[in-house]
C-alpha cells in the first residue's frame, strides 16, 4: 500500500504523478525528450539506460516497464534486454553503448563516481558530448523516477503481463501527459 | 573542467542547461514548481530539504547555492539552516520539519529505505500527506539534480559570496538563462 492516501489506482509513477499534475507536467516533459530522442542515441539505446539504472537502484516498477519498452524497440529481443541487465559488457551491444552504460552506473552510485576516465572511453568509442550529456541525464533522471516510486511506496503490478501492454502504450503515445491520464491496459 | 564542452566559467547546472536547452526546459520548470508553486510548504523549507539532501549526495554547487536561497528566505532565523547541515537532530528546528528531513535523508540513499513508521513520525508531527508527497519528490528530484551537476563536473564555484548573490537570485524563481553570445 502506498505511503499516502494518492487517491487513485494506477500502479507505479503513475500513480504519484496523478496525484501532483503539476509536478508530473515537466517530469513527463524530460522522459519525452530524453527517451524517445533521436537525436544521437536511439530510443532503444536511451530505455536500456533507463531499465538498467532502475534496476541497479532495485526498483521493481521501472526496470521492468523501461525493460519492456526497450523489449519493443529492439523487436521483440527480451533476451538482449536481459543480457545487458545481467552483464552489460558481455551483451552484443556496440561499445559506445557499453561505455556509456558504465558512465549510468557510476552516476547510480553518485556523480563524483564519473572519471575523466570513463568519459574519455566513451569518447574513444564514439561517443559525442550530446551522448555523454543524455547517458548522464537519463541515470540522473532515473535515480529521481526510482526514489519517487519507491519512496511513496507506489503500487507495482505483480502480473507480469501487465508490463508488455503497458510498454506497448507508451511505444505508441510516449511520455509527456500520457504517462498519468492513459488508463491503464486491460 | 567539466567533462563535455560547456560555456567557460558558467556554473554548475546553468551550464548543462545552456548546452541542452530542450532538457533543460522540464529541469528548470520542475525546479520553479516544486521550489516555488503552492505547497503547504514555505519555500524556506523546500529550499532546506533541498540543501540537507544536496550536502548528503555531497554535491557542493547545489548545497552551497540552496542553502544560499535556504537562509535568504528564513531572514531572521538563517541559523536553522546552518545547524540542520551540521547535525539535523540536534537543530532547532520543528518536530515536523526533523520528521520529513528524516523522509528526505532515506530518500537520497534509496525510495525503500523509507518506512512506514518514518511516515507515522511525520505525521505525529503533524505533516499531511501532500508536504510528504513534496519532501519525497524534492529529496527525489535532488537526488537526480546533484549526479547531473558532478556527473558531468560542471565548474563548482568556491567563493561564498558568489553564492550569496547566487541564492538572492534564485530566491525571484528559476527561469531557465537564456543563451547569449557573450559570456557573462
Amino acid at each position: 500500500m502506498p505511503h499516502i492516501n494518492l487517491k487513485n489506482d494506477l500502479p507505479g509513477i503513475r500513480s504519484a504523478m496523478a496525484y501532483s499534475p503539476k509536478t508530473a507536467a515537466p517530469m513527463g516533459v524530460l522522459a519525452e525528450i530524453l527517451l524517445r530522442s533521436n537525436k544521437g542515441l536511439a530510443p532503444a539505446e536511451r530505455e536500456l539506460i533507463g531499465m538498467y539504472v532502475s534496476y541497479l537502484n532495485d526498483c521493481f516498477y521501472c526496470h521492468h516497464s523501461h525493460g519492456e519498452i526497450a523489449c519493443i524497440y529492439l523487436d521483440g529481443d527480451r533476451e538482449l534486454v536481459e543480457q545487458v541487465r545481467k552483464d552489460y559488457n558481455k551483451a552484443p551491444i556496440p561499445d559506445k553503448l557499453k561505455s556509456l552504460l558504465a558512465i549510468a552506473a557510476k552516476v547510480q552510485q553518485g556523480g563524483k563516481f564519473v572519471t575523466a576516465e570513463d568519459v574519455e572511453r566513451a569518447r574513444e568509442n564514439g561517443a559525442t558530448d550530446m551522448d555523454i550529456h543524455d547517458a548522464v541525464l537519463i541515470a540522473a533522471a532515473f535515480c529521481m523516477f526510482n526514489r519517487y516510486v519507491d519512496g511513496l511506496a507506489t503500487t507495482a503490478p505483480t502480473d507480469m503481463s501487465s508490463y508488455p501492454l503497458r510498454a506497448k502504450q507508451v511505444a505508441e503515445n510516449g511520455y509527456g501527459s500520457h504517462i498519468y491520464t492513459a488508463r491503464q491496459p486491460a | 573542467m567539466a567533462y563535455i564542452n560547456v560555456e567557460e566559467g558558467i556554473p554548475g547546472i546553468r551550464s548543462l542547461v545552456l548546452f541542452r536547452p530542450e532538457t533543460g526546459k522540464p529541469l528548470y520548470d520542475l525546479a520553479q514548481v516544486l521550489l516555488r508553486g503552492s505547497s503547504p510548504l514555505s519555500e524556506a523549507e523546500r529550499e532546506l530539504i533541498a540543501a540537507y539532501v544536496s550536502h548528503r549526495n555531497d554535491c557542493m554547487f547545489c548545497m552551497s547555492s540552496h542553502a544560499a536561497a535556504a537562509r535568504c528566505l528564513y531572514g531572521e532565523e538563517k541559523n536553522l539552516v546552518d545547524e540542520v547541515l551540521q547535525d539535523m537532530q540536534l537543530s532547532n528546528i520543528s518536530d515536523k520539519m526533523k520528521a520529513l528531513l528524516n523522509i528526505a535523508r532515506k530518500v537520497q540513499v534509496l525510495g525503500k529505505e523509507v518506512t512506514p513508521e518514518d511516515i507515522v513520525a511525520a505525521k505525529i508531527g503533524g505533516a499531511d500527506d501532500r508536504e510528504i508527497h513534496d519532501t519525497v519528490l524534492i529529496a527525489a528530484s535532488f537526488s537526480m539534480f546533484n549526479r547531473y551537476v558532478d556527473g558531468l563536473a560542471s565548474f563548482t564555484p568556491t567563493d561564498p559570496a558568489v553564492y550569496e548573490e547566487m541564492g538572492k537570485r534564485m530566491v525571484k524563481g528559476y527561469t531557465l538563462p537564456q543563451q547569449t553570445n557573450t559570456v557573462s
